[in-house]
């Protein structure tokens, strides 16, 4: 059996001290394979956005571990966890994070910026993703000027543009329409199913969890086996 | 992140707030300006001094007199010395001046480093005239290796035997010339009575006209030839113990450095005589402008720490401003270095347009205000340009302001590179 991409073992999370404090999460094991597609599905507070954050090492745990391709990420320096952090992850996140006075394919490229990438590369690699998102005659575009759905699909091109192996989206229809964020979720499955990238998403959303291969149900900082919601 | 990456990034970074990058360059601009301009004076006032020194002597002469050792009257009487004599001198009516003879001459021409001793004669001529108009009063003084700023003719001939002499520019109009240029060529009659009363005219020929000059006390120079025409017309007559002492002497020796001009002036007066430069008889007008410069750049200095606090405003505003925005870059694999590089950058380049800005300012309306006081209250002195602009002094005020900035800005830059992530994709 192969190494999964990620996988987490008695995850804990605490924030705050003494009165206030909170524990995020209590306990969290997990396994994500390579390919795979998971929703982490809860109610707001559950602690998913919390999980998520740990997985995209954004953040440290509390306790437990968490291995990335069977690597234990404490191990991982400064220099080597943001190399990952720009060559292995996407994100595509509920409220963008755009650039709104930079155009298009400036805010595409940003990663690629990040990564040293010279000017031409940049274009070339920041074009084709673009393309890839049918958004061509935008690239030239002030992000602040697109819509909603155009938006989410310029923030996708940004987390696509440098390859990632894993790609984690937060609510990545929460700000959309329903038919807009259709179209988001058709873009996201077809990175999964035909580009082999691993998926994982928060979401409260049922309908959207239901789309994928694996949900895991979050409920106060605990992974529950059921879909407690369905079965009230 | 590339180097220049994060410089361009930067400065598209500090242009996307207009407003308020602009009111904190305006803040460095006034310290910029200030210190500039306070640089551009003290460059401007130096320049001058030197030009004006350069016309009453040369940096390579030490003025020789014997160093009096009478000490304090209360110690009594000093015993009788054959070989010492007396001069009267200026000052206190009744003081005296130890008088220098031919061996002294000889002593400080021994001292190593010395290239030539010429006693000074003092030379005291009645009048100048020019053509039977009315006659003036002028005092003269030899050229030694005195540089005078001219405004019209050419120098001195040292050593050729025509007796020359450099007219001050205030003579011309008086001896009846139309201008300097007419003066230029000209033959006069300097008149000089010697020790039995009776006067003797000498000719001599103008080859200069001198600008008013600060420290030149408006007399005329003159070369060798006419130095010695007017020594010999006034000495006739004169017992001859009198054409052997000096007051002072001037010794010259070849371009040194500072400590061998000190050895020097150790060396004169463990032998007795004290031995002043130029520079060791100007230096304290120097002393006193370089003090009240520095005062001027202080206050210039207190304008930019100033300036330097808003750009530590400017910049933690900016960096509460961009914080999601930073923590997106850091999600994305942006180092903290980068992160702290990219934010110390803006301020020092906020720091370079401000200080850029500041000195061309400076130096265009520092120009033009110097240009019209040249011409204006300050045309009696002339070559005088008050403010002036050399490129290094402007090019380390640009500098200085740039490292203020930078410091200024590495308490946001800290703060941004500091930032967790997490915590910045939280902020609201």
């Amino acid at each position: 059996m192969s190494v999964p991409i990620l996988s987490a073992r008695d995850l804990t999370k605490t924030y705050g001290r003494g009165p206030d404090r909170f524990d995020a999460l209590k306990g969290v094991t997990l396994e994500i394979d390579r390919g795979d597609s998971v929703a982490i599905v809860g109610k707001s507070g559950s602690g998913k956005s919390t999980l998520m954050h740990l997985l995209a090492l954004l953040d440290s745990p509390g306790g437990g571990q968490i291995h990335v391709d069977g690597t234990d990420a404490k191990t991982l320096n400064g220099r080597r966890l943001n190399a990952l952090r720009n060559s292995m992850f996407g994100f595509v996140f509920q409220q963008f994070f755009l650039n709104p006075a930079s155009n298009v394919l400036e805010n595409v490229v940003l990663p690629l910026k990040i990564a040293g990438v010279g000017a031409r590369e940049r274009r070339t690699r920041g074009m084709t993703v673009l393309e890839q998102l049918e958004l061509t005659d935008k690239a030239r575009n002030k992000a602040g000027d697109l819509s909603g759905g155009q938006k989410q699909r310029v923030v996708i091109a940004r987390a696509l543009v440098n390859n990632p192996q894993v790609l984690f989206a937060d609510e990545p229809t929460g700000n959309l329409d329903t038919a807009t964020g259709r179209i988001v979720e058709d873009i996201l499955f077809d990175l999964n199913a035909n580009h082999g990238i691993t998926l994982i998403t928060v979401t409260h959303d049922h309908d959207l969890a239901a789309r994928f291969n694996r949900r895991l149900y979050i409920r106060d900082g605990l992974l529950i086996t059921t879909d407690e919601e369905h079965a009230a | 992140m590339k180097p220049l990456e994060i410089l361009k990034t930067a400065m598209t970074n500090s242009l996307r707030s207009k407003l308020r990058t602009f009111l904190t360059i305006l803040a460095i601009f006034v310290g910029a300006f200030t210190l500039t301009i306070t640089n551009g004076l003290g460059t401007g006032i130096s320049n001058y001094i030197d030009s004006q020194i350069a016309a009453v002597g040369s940096n390579n002469s030490f003025t020789v007199g014997k160093t009096d050792t009478s000490g304090n009257p209360g110690s009594g009487p000093k015993k009788y010395d054959a070989s010492t004599r007396v001069l009267a001198a200026g000052g206190r009516p009744g003081s005296t001046q130890l008088a220098l003879g031919q061996s002294d001459l000889n002593a400080i021409g021994a001292i190593p480093g010395i290239t030539g001793v010429t006693p000074v004669t003092r030379l005291n001529p009645d009048y100048i005239q020019w053509k039977g108009h009315d006659k003036y009063q002028l005092t003269v003084s030899p050229l030694a290796g005195a540089q005078p700023q001219l405004a019209a003719g050419t120098g001195l001939d040292d050593s050729g035997t025509q007796p020359q002499l450099i007219l001050p520019a205030s003579y011309v109009a008086p001896l009846g010339f139309a201008d300097n240029n007419q003066a230029v060529g000209q033959d006069t009659t300097i008149g000089i009575t010697d020790a039995t009363g009776t006067r003797h005219p000498i000719t001599a020929r103008i080859t200069g006209v001198e600008q008013s000059a600060l420290l030149g006390g408006g007399g005329a120079f003159i070369n060798k030839a006419l130095s010695t025409a007017l020594a010999d017309a006034q000495g006739t007559g004169a017992p001859a113990a009198t054409k052997t002492a000096w007051a002072n002497a001037t010794a010259t020796f070849a371009p040194s450095s500072a400590a061998q001009i000190n050895d020097m002036k150790a060396g004169l007066a463990a032998a007795g005589y004290t031995a002043q430069t130029l520079d060791d008889r100007i230096g304290t007008v120097k002393t006193v402008i370089n003090g009240i410069i520095g005062v001027l750049d202080a206050f210039a200095v207190i304008a930019l720490v100033a300036a330097g606090f808003g750009i530590v405003n400017t910049l933690l505003m900016s960096v509460q401003e961009r914080t999601r925005e930073i923590g997106l870059m850091k999600a994305m694999g942006m180092g903290s270095g980068s992160v702290f590089a990219l934010f110390s950058t803006e301020a020092a380049f906020i720091g370079f347009l401000g200080s850029a800005i500041g000195s061309a300012a400076a130096i265009g309306l520092g120009t033009a205000v110097s240009g019209a006081l040249a011409r204006g209250p300050l045309s009696d002195l002339a070559g005088l340009h008050i403010l002036a602009f050399a490129p290094v002094p402007v090019a380390s005020v640009i500098l200085l302001v740039m490292a203020i900035a930078f410091v200024a800005g590495t308490l946001p830059a800290w703060r941004a590179a500091r930032q967790n992530p997490i915590d910045s994709l939280r902020y609201e």
